[in-house]
């Protein structure tokens, strides 16, 4: 059996430093499997998040070789393992202990999103018909398992922490599957623009580059939010009937 | 009150709760979202009859019994069969998004064990379309949650349970919550097998915390080991692949290239199985007058059929059987279109953690220990425990399923009984007064909860503790069960007890995976001996639980079910309590559905 060397991130919120690990590898295995092998031999208090390993979670996120990656995913096969690899946490939130962060902003933003309100039911015993093809159009956004890779390279959070007037791509693409959802009714375009920041995007597409889910936020999700946004607002000839209608 | 876990069950019951006026806590082991419901991938079971009109509650009732065996409790059975259509379709006036029949009602589609298609789903991914319904609108209900925190003991009153004390992940620090009504939503026991489709959240916390306060455990041999798991590469052995692969005509072959199923089919469920591999193909492509293929018989039989393909040596190359969906190229004219459309995450899995196409080719697969059924003794119609104040819903809960669980009707179980159980617990909480915490109790959990600290890292690994006691239960009590290896488990664990009580950390509270490992050892402890007990005590075979020694069904089991309690000498009793007398009317529509 061979083995390779993981340079993982130790820390709390004041300090850390990266401290290699050298541990035994075989087929097949990913970062989260050498990691959590480091753990249970030599660093039972290695903090790392993870709950399913199989890309379906989004927990174990973390920065592999300077890639914002799911652990869980990343093969060890597809990593040059002649040189340490190094093994961080998202850097775009403030870290709780070595690979994990406090990502309780994310969950503060989605409460302040208007929830769906669908439209009444089209049949007498309550229910909707909604067509397949209507469906399939939001189904890759209701794909995201929220693991805030997105969130982590967006470079509005990132370099500039403007977490408190930006939502980041997370919840766009979020906004987006509530605005295009079939039955929903309200309307979040005013919020978008005044509140959630939709203008600070400037489409560097590096959100979608991430995403392990393969969602392409920024063409299919925040390019028709931002459309909506400036037919609904920035549009003249409607911008001339709200005068007349006021 | 208090809701303790935070998948579909626990959400449901919390949302229920909080609808009902009262205030809700809801504590999550891990992030809000990320619970084990995220993983279920094929559906959920309700006879909407939306894709064939032939459905109802009587024959999902009657599937449900069937493939429990009939040692369910019937009256949940009855329940979950009439409640489980309105639970689907309020969570699409939440939001919900299922798959849809050509005239725009909610798709279904066929799933082992139930006659008609009857599984609402998305894709592969109904676990996380349901997990973020619930989330999503759990949020805006005012629920106070509370993520990375795990329970580590329940606190009592008198025999009533008033709250739960436990340390949060993030600091490490306790905290104590004192609640008029205590719901269980813990999830699942996977845990205690080494190759399991189980998160490491799957502890048997619930099973655990409810024990040590003298509630009663039912069921607990029945483990059902999923007959499809990933086995290849060994990092990924155990990962879930759904049944939905062959609900969509997977097959399965040996290394022969034979479809072994058609070999081993059992009599009562002769009649409703297919007899040629055509029949079985016009089934999943929905025709109504053919026949379920032999893959989609239950669980716990097709992974014995797997089993023995390979102690016989004809498995494949690393040990498993092949599960193959290429195939349908020979019937489809865009297969792989089709495959990745209906199966995305899967096709997504195989890709990404085993370099292999689906689309093109065979996978490899084996059985994996994915749900127990057996649990938390509760009242079928208010889900409250043996204990006043404590309710317990979804897997932790015992008694819809039996002996074996259909696929499909965990998450249906999750919203039915999580709604009664935060109905009832709401109920119980305004109707019953105040608490008080017993100040001794918390102490007492203090010092057992830091006890790692102070024995430090000379003292025993608790991660090896784990490996050795998952070993020992994957070995010894796993798919097929021997007298003389589960008495050698019992003895194992007892030793293992010995060794937890001397499992050692060192370094801070914070965020503290080794720490946590300590603590959890206990609750899969408790798990392991009740599960290993139940099962020496069954002498025959049912559903999940398959004994060597005993091969057949024995009458006399099929009237009880096995009860594990501590006694108050602090060791573990086994008792038989009988099944409750079915009604003439339901007695009818199990005979109907014969």
């Amino acid at each position: 059996m061979t083995s390779a060397t993981f340079r993982i991130w130790r820390g709390n919120r004041e300090t850390g430093r990266f401290q290699d690990y050298t541990t035994p590898i075989s087929e097949g295995m990913v970062v989260l499997d050498a990691v959590h092998r480091i753990q249970a031999d030599q660093a039972n208090d290695l903090a790392v998040r993870w709950n399913c390993k199989a890309g379906k979670c989004g927990s174990c996120s973390a920065e592999i070789n300077g890639n914002p990656k799911l652990m869980c995913m990343t093969r060890l096969d597809t990593i040059d393992l002649s040189q340490p690899v190094t093994v961080e946490p998202m850097r775009a939130f403030p870290l709780i202990k070595d690979l994990v962060t406090d990502v309780s902003w994310n969950f503060r933003v989605k409460e302040g999103i208007k929830p769906f309100k669908p439209r009444k039911p089209d049949a007498p015993d309550g229910t909707w018909r909604i067509s397949q093809r209507e469906v399939d159009r939001v189904q890759e956004f209701r794909k995201c398992i929220e693991c805030f890779l997105c969130q982590d390279v967006c470079h509005i959070l990132r370099d500039h922490h403007l977490h408190s007037e930006f939502i980041g791509p997370r919840f766009l693409l979020y906004s987006a599957a509530l605005e295009m959802h079939p039955l929903d009714t309200e309307d979040r375009l005013k919020d978008l623009k005044d509140k959630n920041g939709i203008g600070y995007c400037n489409i560097t597409r590096c959100c979608t580059k991430v995403c392990p889910e393969h969602i392409t936020i920024t063409e299919n999700a925040i390019i028709p939010l931002k459309e909506r946004v400036v037919d609904e607002f920035y549009d003249p000839l409607s911008k001339l009937l709200r005068v007349f209608r006021s | 009150m208090l809701v303790i876990g935070a998948g579909g069950a626990g959400l449901r019951a919390a949302i229920e709760a909080s609808a009902a006026g009262v205030k809700v806590g809801l504590i999550c082991k891990s992030l809000l979202g990320k619970a084990h419901t995220v993983m279920a991938e094929g559906g959920i079971a309700a006879a909407l009859a939306n894709v064939d009109e032939r459905d109802s509650w009587k024959v999902h009732f009657a599937d449900t019994m069937r493939g429990g065996q009939y040692v369910n409790n019937w009256r949940m059975a009855e329940l979950h069969a009439k409640e489980a259509p309105d639970r689907v379709r309020e969570l699409e006036a939440w939001g919900a998004l299922f798959d849809r029949t050509s005239d725009g009602r909610i798709l279904q589609r066929n799933f082992g064990g139930h006659k008609y298609p009857r599984l609402a789903h998305v894709g592969d991914r109904t676990g996380l379309e349901m997990i973020r319904t619930l989330q999503d609108h759990g949020i805006h209900r005012g629920l106070d949650v509370h993520m990375e925190f795990t329970v580590v003991t329940l606190l009592t009153e008198g025999s009533r349970v008033v709250g739960a004390f436990g340390y949060e992940r993030e600091r490490g620090r306790f905290k104590a919550f004192k609640a008029k009504a205590v719901v269980l939503a813990t999830g699942g026991i996977g845990r205690a097998f080494r190759i399991t489709s189980n998160s490491w959240e799957g502890t048997g916390d619930g099973h655990g915390l409810a024990y040590e306060v003298g509630a009663e455990l039912i069921d607990m041999e029945f483990v059902q080991f999923h007959p499809t798991g990933m086995i290849w590469p060994p990092s990924v052995q155990g990962i879930l692949v759904t049944e939905g692969v062959r609900g969509e005509g997977g097959v399965l072959r040996n290394s022969e290239g034979r479809r072994f199923m058609f070999d081993d089919i059992p009599e009562n469920y002769r009649s409703q199985t297919a007899d040629n591999p055509e029949e079985g193909w016009r089934y999943t492509q929905g025709d109504k007058n053919a026949r379920r293929p032999p893959e989609l018989l239950t669980r716990d039989h097709v992974a014995r059929c797997i089993v023995r393909e390979i102690k016989e040596g004809r498995g494949s190359k690393h040990g498993g059987v092949y599960l193959d969906i290429a195939w349908i190229k020979e019937k489809l004219p865009n297969a792989p279109d089709h495959i990745r459309r209906k199966l995305p995450s899967m096709y997504h899995q195989f890709k990404e953690l085993a370099g292999i196409d689906i689309t093109t080719e065979a996978m490899e697969v084996g059985p994996t220990t994915h749900y127990v059924m057996g649990g938390v003794r509760v009242d079928a119609d208010t889900q409250m425990s043996t204990l006043p104040g404590l309710f317990a819903a979804g897997e932790c809960a015992a008694g819809i399923n039996g002996a074996n669980r259909l696929g499909g009707n965990s998450l249906s179980d999750l919203l039915v009984f999580g709604k009664r159980a935060g109905e009832y617990a709401a109920d119980f909480a305004k109707k019953n007064g105040t608490v008080k915490l017993d100040e001794r109790q918390i102490e007492t959990a203090t010092s057992r909860a830091l006890a790692p600290f102070e024995r430090g890292a000379a003292a025993e690994n608790p991660f090896k503790i784990q490996q050795d006691l998952q070993g020992t239960m994957q070995d010894l009590v796993g798919i097929v069960r021997m007298e003389n290896e589960m008495v050698q488990a019992l003895a194992r664990v007892a030793e293992y007890k010995k060794r937890a009580e001397n499992a050692g950390v060192t370094g801070h509270r914070e965020y503290h995976t080794g720490w946590h490992t300590a603590l959890d050892l206990r609750n899969l402890l408790i798990v392991s001996e009740a599960i290993t007990l139940s099962a020496i005590d069954r002498k025959e075979s049912r559903g999940g639980h398959f004994r060597q020694d005993y091969p057949d069904k024995a009458a006399p089991f099929g009237t009880l079910n096995i009860v594990t309690k501590k006694a108050p000498d602090g060791s573990m009793q086994v008792s038989h309590v009988p099944l409750q007398e079915m009604p003439s009317e339901l007695k009818q529509v199990i005979d109907e559905n014969k």
